[in-house]
Parts: C-alpha cells; structure tokens; sequence
C-alpha cells in the first residue's frame, strides 16, 4: 500500500472555504480520507483537542497528529504525498503563490466576508474592494499561467487551491447583491479560470453551489446583523 | 557551494519595524550580503522604489532578489530559506515539524503580536486587563512550545524564532516604561530564558532598533491613544 492510503483525517464542514483548500488537494494526490463533518454551534471534542489555539476547523489529522490552518495543510500534503506537485518548484515562483494566497486571507476575503454586516454605501465600497481584489487577481493569472489555464500551469497549483474555496462564496455575495463580481467582460481570465476550475476533476464533484450556501446561510446564520443605531 | 553568477541583494525597510528587522536578521545568520535601502518617511512620502516594489501593500519590508521584489516577511523568510540552503537551516525537513514551524509563525503574527501591540498601545490611564490577559494566553501556549529546547528551532535559531524576536525585544521595552510587565520570570520561566539567550546573540542584538529611540516611540504613541481616548 503506497502512501497515499494512510490513515488520513479531515475535521470540517462542506460549506468551509478553508476546509474546501484540503479537500481539493486531498483530491489532486488522490488521497483516501475520513471527512468528519463538525456540526454547526457545537465544537466537537476531537475539533477541540486537535486544534486548542484556534479551536477551528480545518483540520487534517495524519498518523494520529493534527495539522491546522489551511494553507499550512495545503503545503504538509504537498510535501508529504506523491503525484502533481501543488507548489512550483522555483523558490521565486513559490513566493509570488505564497504571497497571493495570504493576500486572499488578509485583504480579499474579510472584504467578501464581512459585506454582511453592513449595510447602504458600505456595502458599495466592500463591493468595489473585492472586485479590485478580483482584478488584481485577474492580472496575477495572466503572469502565472503562461497563457495555461491555471495560476499553476496546466494542472492546479496552491494559488489555484487557495482560492478555490471561495468561488462558491463569491457567487453567493452575486446573488445576494445582485451585482456581477466575476464579470468576464472585465476580468475574462479570471470568468475562464473560474469554468476550467468547476470542470476540474478534484473539484467538480465538493464545490458547493450558491444556492446550496444561501440556503445553509439562511438555516443556520439567519438574517445578517442589524446596522448599529448612529 | 559557491554561488558563481552575480547575486545581487537589497532590502527595504525601516528602522522601527519588527518586520523588517526580522529579515535582516535571516540574512545576516545566512551570511547573505545585501544593500539595506531605509525609508525615510514611510507614514507620508513612501519612496518611489517601494511604491515600484510593492504596489499592492505599499509596505516594507520588501526584499530585491536580482531585480525581482518578495514581499511578506513570512513569505520573505521562505524565501530566504529555498534560494540560501546554507545553515542555519530556517525550518527543519521534516514535513510534519515544518507545518508547527508555519502553524507557529502564523499564529505569532496574526494572534499574538497584534494582542501585544493592542496592549502595548493602550495609554497609561486606560484600564489594559483584557488585552493584557489575552496576550498572556498567547505567550502560554508559547511557553508549552518551548518546552525541552533552547530555541523554538531546538538547538540552533529557526524561522519562529525569528519570528518572536519581536517578543523579547518588546518584552524588555515594556518594563521600562511601566510597572506593568507582560511576561514575568514565575509565569514564563522558558521564555524568559530564551528571551536572554536570544538577546545575548549578536547577529540578534545588533539588529534590534536603537533602544532609546524606540522606547520614546512608544512612549509618544502610547501617549497619543490616552489622548484620543479621552
């Protein structure tokens, strides 16, 4: 049995843009796991043990011993199993992908995250910041695929993967919104990038559809927070 | 293994920040030459270089690597790492130990170093309980990681303790300017050992700002929160 069949854990939830990151990269090394499904509002003991700082999910848990936060999974699971490999082999190369994904987790997703939580000409401005987040990426695309169809190349890479969880999300907040965000008359790498990704085989069959997220939104997040009075 | 193609090497930074301070300090164990370039007004006349190099932070540092910028001082530190393979080695090869390695790293930066700043900042008048009992639930999950070891790199300096430099520099700081101390010798014995076994080294020591000027830095922006709490 190759190493690849290894007892392999991953605490999370199906709707997690986090937890989505491992699993796609789960998928690409045609790994075998256990998806243990947290439920909403209720940490699990094991969550709580495997990840005490934090106490989120995802979390992958490999020969008994846990690895947490998404990115750090993303690249224990490149180094530890065999196939396509997730982060390019160039040192400079890795740092432009690097420095794209922590871009996405500290300016481009609590832009998309927290245009919930308000309302009138904020949610305009949250609006124009992830579409210039989306244009920047749209941009980076260009440099890194080399006319290929991923930030990877031809296969997905870890920019591919870090964003990969929130395609879902970000198709959500159109709905919601009523606004294009991936509009391929602006940012036609990035609307390509977006099918070629959906169709891909590590991805087609987890993504999430908007309608789906709005529905467990609705379930279990109800209606967004009320503005604060002036 | 001599490097035989012209290796050119600059950084931007800036005096008082840890960030940039922490990859020189990578550099200089490395034994890496390179140009150090000071911004002299970063708050209000950034230099055209770094607006050239870093146009989507605008921030330092920002590390030239024969004419190509990396930005992020975690993702500068990597790197570093990858590109100099010489000792001391940044983070260990073990894929499990280097995904604590990044976990940490993260956690320093994300967690722990804002709730210290948020401490350190709050004005002599203001009631800091909270964010002193939140930046003291980080150091003690810092101290269990110390646990056995000289440095979190074990026996040699690694990328976390890089990355906490920042801690006993502002450690010490503190102390002198009030009589509130963040890290005690009973609570943190580790990482009060470590702490002056770090500042001991040189390559460490003569990379930490100019004391004086430093601590009347944070006087003034200590200072500056009383008064707009007020």
């Amino acid at each position: 049995m190759g190493k690849n069949h290894e007892e392999v854990q991953l605490i999370g939830t199906w709707v997690s843009p986090f937890v989505f990151r491992a699993r796609v990269a789960l998928n690409l090394k045609s790994v075998s796991y256990e998806f243990l499904e947290e439920k909403v509002g209720a940490k699990s003991d094991l969550l709580l043990k495997s990840n005490p700082v934090h106490k989120k999910i995802p979390v992958l848990i490999h020969h008994g011993k846990p690895i947490c936060e998404s990115l750090v999974i993303v690249q224990y699971i490149d180094e530890v199993f065999d196939g396509v490999k997730i982060l390019p082999e160039d040192p400079y190369d890795r740092a432009i992908h690097r420095f794209w994904a922590a871009f996405l987790d500290d300016k481009f997703f609590p832009a998309l995250k927290t245009i919930r939580m308000v309302q009138g000409e904020e949610v305009q401005k949250k609006l124009v910041e992830i579409k210039e987040g989306l244009a920047l990426l749209d941009e980076a695309l260009v440099k890194l695929s080399k006319g290929k169809p991923f930030f990877g190349g031809d296969q997905l890479g870890y920019l591919d993967i870090a964003l990969s969880g929130f395609v879902a999300w970000i198709q959500v907040r159109e709905k919601t919104y009523d606004v294009k965000l991936i509009d391929e008359s602006i940012i036609p790498n990035l609307a390509a990038w977006v099918d070629s990704l959906r169709a891909h085989p590590a991805v087609k069959d987890i993504i999430p559809t908007a309608d789906g997220l709005i529905e467990w939104v609705r379930v279990n997040l109800g209606p967004p927070p009320a503005p604060a009075a002036n | 293994m001599a490097s035989t193609k012209k290796e050119e090497v600059k950084l931007i930074g800036f005096w008082s920040s840890p960030y940039s301070r922490k990859v020189e300090i990578a550099l200089q164990l490395k034994g890496i030459k390179y140009q150090y370039l000071e911004e002299h007004d970063l708050k209000n006349n950034k230099s055209p270089e770094l607006l050239k190099y870093n146009p989507v932070h605008k921030k330092v540092p920002v590390l030239i690597h024969n004419g190509r910028p990396v930005v992020e001082s975690l993702v500068i530190l990597e790197y570093i790492d990858e590109t100099w393979t010489q000792e001391p080695a940044l983070l260990p090869s073990d894929p499990y130990e280097r995904a604590m390695v990044r976990f940490w790293c993260k956690f320093i930066d994300d967690k722990f170093s804002p709730a210290v700043r948020k401490y350190l900042s709050l004005g002599p008048e203001t009631d800091g309980e909270n964010a002193r009992t939140e930046a003291q639930e980080c150091l003690k999950f810092l101290e269990n990681e110390l646990k056995g070891k000289k440095y979190f790199g074990g026996e040699t300096i690694g990328m976390i303790d890089i990355v906490a430099i920042g801690l006993a520099f502002w450690q010490r700081t503190l102390q002198e300017i009030t009589d509130k101390d963040l890290m005690n010798k009973q609570d943190f014995p580790l990482l009060c050992a470590w702490a002056e076994e770090l500042l001991s080294c040189s390559v460490i020591s003569d990379n930490l700002p100019p004391k004086d000027k430093f601590i009347s830095l944070i006087r003034s922006r200590r200072e500056a929160a009383a008064a707009t709490s007020k």
